[in-house]
């Protein structure tokens, strides 16, 4: 196994990253199923909230199956990369931000966004008005998709292949140090990663509790 | 919308590429010069955990213009990679898959690296009483008549193919409760043999490097637990073929040769391969 402090950072730098792309997906797709009116909105939040139920591995086997080099996007020489698995966290992580996103949208007062378009907001500042009102469960989603992210094992493994010195995350590791009978290591390693997601999550978690007094006052 | 919007997902999907790019990966720009592309080297799973490639591959890549990444499968595995191109070079221990994967034209060259052998480990305690057993099929025979528990990776492994045959050899094979099929790697199936309190057939480094567990070898010795590796080079449209013949002639060379046959005996007080390449 890779010194834990390489390994914590692939770990950091491939969720994150796969985060910021979900939030960058999920939060539109959420928002649009939560208020457009479109025919077929119905099958695709179904969609969507299958997706939240979806096992990693499954969606780490659909993405490897693309990117190896017999497959159709080998070319691009993504498999076993980070910049893999980041493709694959963010197939994760974005049903269930988009999900989150449509529940809390659909939670505001129904009336909510026919009034800001009476008061005069147009409809970019409608969305934005309905994202700021549900900030709170909107940063759930976020801290959601992270957590999925960075805890998934599955894909990990089938798309980057536990690569040492390339590719390892924390959860490989574990594993690994499960495989061989070193539990001491592979519970350092868990700490380590349980530190990080409480590092990110605490982050969140001040925005968003400053977030819902402010609103509260 | 108007583009306020657009440019925030636009920054947050730049964003999120360029942190992937600091994670250390040193493969993200593919080029289309041979020698820097990844070679991807198919290897069983004995060969990583024993901790060998560990210092083998990094010795290589200093040595070249290569850059190696080393999956960690099954021999079966390794050796389906390398029939779909998905693999460059693969270094494995199943002797008659490998002889059918050259015989359906999947490989350029095959060249002996090493061997080591296989053991029998099972409980401390011996209830079937193995110890003593002439060889390995009539230890299995013990096993199977003892109805004691045996657990097999079922992974189609070349351990798992050294199983089958010994199993063919010794002329039973036990079924149900007692025959344990884990689906899994070495290391996870010694585990569950030590925790169930049954027998399995392991390679010895694998054995070795395995931490806490409750066994101990009972049966070693003779030809038919000898555990030679190959490097087989692929033959197929689209591998990174220079790099892949870069590594077969390496590791059969005598530098990487005399590492092999040093490798492991500081910590465990014995050589945990043998190197096998013709000088």
């Amino acid at each position: 196994m890779d010194p834990v402090g390489e390994v914590l950072a692939r770990s950091a730098a491939v969720s994150i990253s796969a985060t910021l792309i979900a939030v960058a997906i999920g939060i539109p797709v959420g928002t649009a199923l939560a208020l457009a009116r479109l025919p077929g909105r119905r099958s695709v939040a179904a969609v969507v909230n299958t997706g939240m139920a979806v096992p990693t591995v499954v969606v780490g086997v659909l993405v490897a199956l693309l990117l190896w080099r017999s497959g159709p996007l080998g070319g691009l020489e993504l498999i076993y990369t980070l910049r893999g698995m980041v493709i694959a966290q963010v197939l994760i992580a974005t049903p269930l931000i988009a999900g989150i996103t449509m529940a809390a949208l659909q939670a505001l007062p129904p009336d909510l966004p026919d009034e800001l378009r009476g008061l005069g907001a147009n409809r970019r500042q409608t969305v934005v008005r309905l994202w700021l009102e549900a900030r709170v469960p909107l940063l759930a989603a976020a801290m959601a998709g992270f957590g999925h992210a960075v805890s998934e094992v599955g894909a990990a493994t089938v798309v980057g292949g536990n690569i040492h010195g390339q590719t390892q995350v924390m959860t490989t590791a574990i594993v690994e140090g499960v495989g061989r009978g070193d539990f001491t290591a592979a519970i350092a390693y868990a700490a380590v990663l349980l530190a990080l997601a409480f590092a990110i999550n605490a982050l969140l978690t001040s925005v968003q509790q400053r977030g819902s007094s402010w609103a509260r006052s | 919308m108007t583009r306020g919007p657009v440019i925030l997902i636009a920054a947050l999907v730049i964003g999120g590429l360029g942190l992937a790019d600091c994670g250390g990966d040193g493969g993200g720009e593919p080029r289309s010069d041979n020698a820097h592309r990844a070679t991807i080297l198919a290897t069983t799973t004995s060969t990583r955990d024993s901790g060998l490639l560990d210092v083998l591959v990094p010795d290589f890549e200093r040595g070249s213009e290569c850059q190696v990444k080393t999956l960690a499968v099954g021999s079966g595995d390794a050796l389906k990679l390398g029939e779909r191109g998905d693999a460059d070079v693969l270094l494995v221990h199943s002797p008659a898959a490998e002889e059918a994967f050259m015989r359906g034209r999947h490989g350029a060259s095959r060249l002996a690296v090493m061997h080591n052998d296989f053991v029998i480990v099972g409980p401390p305690s011996d209830p079937a009483g193995i110890a003593g057993a002439v060889d390995a099929p009539a230890a299995l025979r013990r096993i199977a008549r003892t109805r004691e528990p045996f657990i097999s990776r079922a992974d189609d492994s070349g351990t798992n193919a050294k199983e089958l045959d010994l199993w063919e050899t010794a002329g039973v094979r036990p079924r149900g409760a007692r025959y344990v099929e884990t689906g899994q790697g070495m290391g996870e199936t010694l585990t569950i043999a030590s925790q169930k309190r049954g027998y399995t057939l392991s390679d010895r480094g694998t054995f070795l490097a395995t931490k806490n567990l409750d066994a101990k070898i009972l049966v070693e010795g003779g030809a038919a637990l000898r555990n030679l590796y190959h490097v087989i080079v692929v033959r197929h449209e689209g591998t990174n073929s220079g790099c892949a013949k870069a590594f077969s002639s390496w590791i059969t060379g005598s530098a990487a040769q005399r590492t092999i046959s040093r490798f492991g005996v500081a910590r465990y007080g014995e050589p945990l391969f043998f190197a096998d390449a013709p000088r």
